[in-house]
């Protein structure tokens, strides 16, 4: 049994946990681990029957999420001790985003850095103003910085000093250089509050956004956890709203989306069952690389293919940049041994 | 991979594979007489591996890796494929492990209460536990790591190999029976190096929790000197010898409060293992 | 130098563990361990719930403390305001 489709299956609920043979956790345990999915699945499984050593890692699992993701949440709180007094508004993306909102997809969800957008206007404000709250430059070679302030869609990242996090600040959703350019200010201006008062992306602009940022942005790497936020928040959209799926298609549309969005659609109805309606339930061949490409795990985590996860790098770099810029950007990170 | 393994010490059911036959046949030896369970799903994932196919035969090195990466960590010829599985299995737990907040100290216990040794690799920490642990009433806890439940305080054991090195290692080596040593590793970038199985005794009492009754912080070197610590200092000297502190939030902050109110602590010096010996004696008598 | 009010974390927020010399806090909200030592926490305890800059701290401070006088007293404790504004234990009003 493959353990990167076992995993698929649980998360699924297409497999009954209380079957699985003990020596297949292994597998299950290393390859979602890999895919930074480990507190997900232990989430899923609480109260599942499973061997009693999987269930006390699944307890620590649980516990430490809970840890990290309040520590991460207060690097939103402390954003905004330092933005809000001055007038700056700004939207969480991402993981702070799910997890402010309370969605599915936030349980045992590992946040990185912060993740934030503000108005293109703002940008140096916002700059200034994390600055003085004790935010400092990454060190980075003039190369990486003039790359990011020319061609990125977010600032150098920022990393406050004292507590040894990074914030990323974002003007909008793609590098500029990228060939699709999306409705930044509709982001903004479209955004909802949460609970505790953090602005978020409105429903069809999350899911937009995690489409945009797994398809057309990255080159698929923790492919399976972003199509499993993407799988859990339009299953909960729909829920809510039937005319959610309408309402994805229209603003995908509106922020040049559509392809990617519906791939996204695709694959989570392919791999984690999710019920697609007219229009989108459709069949692609092109879709079966990008199958390959997120069950491309062996047992041990590793990543089984490695010539269609290169190509899957170029590809991201190819959406992102004019071919000249790319050859030129790929020379010098080569040269560098990056 | 190709080869594989499990080993448990204490809580932690390990399973490591490799490119090479070598480092786990070194690995089964060195681990024989700990208890197995070839079926229990393993909660720390080692490799080591080969950056390259050809590298496996061609001027073989064994690259680091599992559940966490540290990514510059330098890769080890063959020959000391077991020192590259020891590094190994410490990094998955210092870097993975959350049920228990991990101290880095070394511990022996007595009549079910711990004496705990926190120190920088050179303090001594291991060979006095080593020492110890050879030395009749005490039980070896562990050279490397010490684990503290968060729910009732108590320290429970790593007893893996203890790693001798360099001077230490003839030191030990004149009290113990040879076939409880591993291979000598000479040369290596932590210099010479040679494990020591605990004895059956330990390795038999790996699971049952001890009472922390003492912490020391060691230093090698000196004269003999012994200097009470203050909760505070403690505390902060602990929390530089976790790996976890952080991860475990509010537990962590309970339970490490707790162990420094609760346990008298001292930073002693010493010339010698005896002489090191003879104050610890000497400090666990009145604790 | 502007005398800004600041607010202290809600009491349920911080488990302050004095440890000798030192007090350690806990702030459940950041998950952070900050070690202080006088007169943090007496800062922090005579904030309580409300709003209080530099000089209205320094009064209040100054019937259950033996401060000096009140007017030396009043820039050092707006730079202790700003050290815990920093660690996030206490926030501008």
């Amino acid at each position: 049994m493959s353990a990167v489709v076992a995993l698929v299956d649980l998360l699924a609920g297409r497999r009954d946990p209380a079957k699985l043979a003990r020596p297949d956790w292994d597998g299950i345990i290393g390859v979602a681990r890999s895919e930074a999915m480990l507190a997900t699945l232990a989430f899923l499984l609480e109260g599942a029957a499973l061997p009693p050593t999987v269930a006390a890692l699944f307890a620590d699992q649980r516990m430490a999420a809970k840890v990290a993701q309040t520590q991460a949440l207060w690097e939103a709180e402390m954003a905004r001790r330092a933005l809000a007094p001055a007038g700056v508004e700004f939207v969480l993306l991402k993981g702070a985003a799910y997890a402010v909102a309370g969605m599915a997809c936030a349980e045992g969800r590992q946040i990185g850095d912060l993740d934030i957008l503000v108005l293109a206007s703002d940008i140096r404000r916002a700059e200034n103003l994390l600055l003085k709250a004790g935010w400092e430059w990454v060190k980075s070679d003039p190369y990486d910085d003039h790359y990011y302030r020319a061609h990125m869609h977010e600032l150098p990242p920022l990393i406050h000093k004292a507590r040894d996090r990074m914030i990323d600040v974002h003007h909008t959703i793609l590098p500029r250089t990228h060939r699709i350019t999306p409705d930044a200010l509709a982001l903004m201006s479209d955004a909802v509050r949460s609970a505790d008062g953090y602005a978020v992306l409105c429903p069809a602009d999350m899911a937009v956004h995690c489409a945009a940022h797994m398809l057309a942005d990255g080159d698929l790497q923790g492919g399976l956890r972003n199509l499993w936020d993407f799988h859990t928040m339009t299953r909960d959209f729909v829920a809510t709203d039937p005319g959610f799926w309408g309402k994805l298609d229209g603003r995908a549309a509106l922020h040049g989306l559509r392809g990617a969005v519906h791939r996204a659609a695709r694959l989570s109805r392919d791999l984690y069952g999710a019920r697609l309606p007219q229009g989108w339930d459709r069949h692609d061949p092109v879709d079966l690389w990008f199958r390959r490409r997120l069950f491309a795990r062996d047992d041990w985590g590793r990543v089984t293919n490695p010539l269609l996860e290169q190509a899957f790098y170029i590809r991201s770099h190819w959406l992102r940049m004019p071919p000249a810029m790319l050859a030129r950007h790929l020379w010098t990170k080569w040269r560098k041994g990056s | 991979m190709r080869h594989e393994t499990r080993i448990a010490v204490g809580p932690v059911q390990f399973r490591i594979g490799s490119d090479w036959a070598e480092p786990i046949a070194a690995l089964e030896r060195l681990y024989a007489v700990y208890p197995k369970d070839g079926m229990r799903p393993a909660d720390a994932t080692v490799r080591l591996f080969a950056a390259r196919p050809w590298r496996r035969w061609l001027r073989p090195s064994v690259h680091i890796g599992g559940d966490f990466v540290v990514p510059d960590a330098l890769p080890l010829p063959l020959p000391m494929g077991l020192l590259a599985a020891e590094m190994a299995m410490n990094l998955q737990v210092a870097l993975g492990w959350r049920r228990h907040m991990l101290l880095h100290a070394s511990a022996v216990a007595r009549d079910g209460r711990a004496l705990i040794m926190s120190g920088e690799s050179g303090s001594g920490k291991s060979t006095l536990a080593a020492l110890l642990g050879e030395g009749g009433d005490w039980r070896l806890m562990g050279d490397e790591f010490t684990l503290i439940d968060p729910a009732d305080g108590d320290a429970l054991a790593f007893p893996r190999a203890v790693s001798l090195k360099n001077e230490a290692i003839a030191e030990v080596a004149a009290r113990v029976d040879a076939a409880r040593l591993g291979p000598l590793l000479a040369g290596t970038p932590k210099g010479d190096i040679r494990h020591l199985v605990p004895r059956a005794d330990a390795i038999a009492a790996m699971h049952e929790p001890a009472r922390p009754a003492l912490l020391l912080f060691p230093r090698f070197g000196g004269e003999s000197a012994v200097e009470p610590m203050g909760e505070g200092e403690a505390f902060v000297r602990l929390t530089e010898a976790s790996t976890n502190y952080v991860a475990l939030g509010e537990a962590g902050f309970a339970a490490l409060t707790r162990l420094v109110r609760e346990t008298p602590a001292f930073a002693i010096s010493y010339p010698d293992s005896e002489a090191g010996i003879g104050l610890v004696e000497h400090l666990w008598a009145e604790a | 130098m502007t005398d800004r009010a600041y607010r202290a974390a809600r009491a349920d927020a911080l488990r302050i563990e004095p440890l000798g010399e030192l007090t350690a806090l806990f702030d459940r909200r950041s998950m952070q361990t900050h070690l202080v030592v006088s007169p943090m926490p007496e800062i922090l305890e005579t904030m309580g719930d409300d709003a209080s800059n530099a000089t209205a701290l320094a009064r209040r401070l100054a019937a259950s403390f033996d401060l000096e006088s009140e007017g030396d007293a009043i820039p050092v404790l707006a730079e202790r305001l700003a050290e815990l504004a920093a660690m996030g234990l206490v926030e501008r009003a």
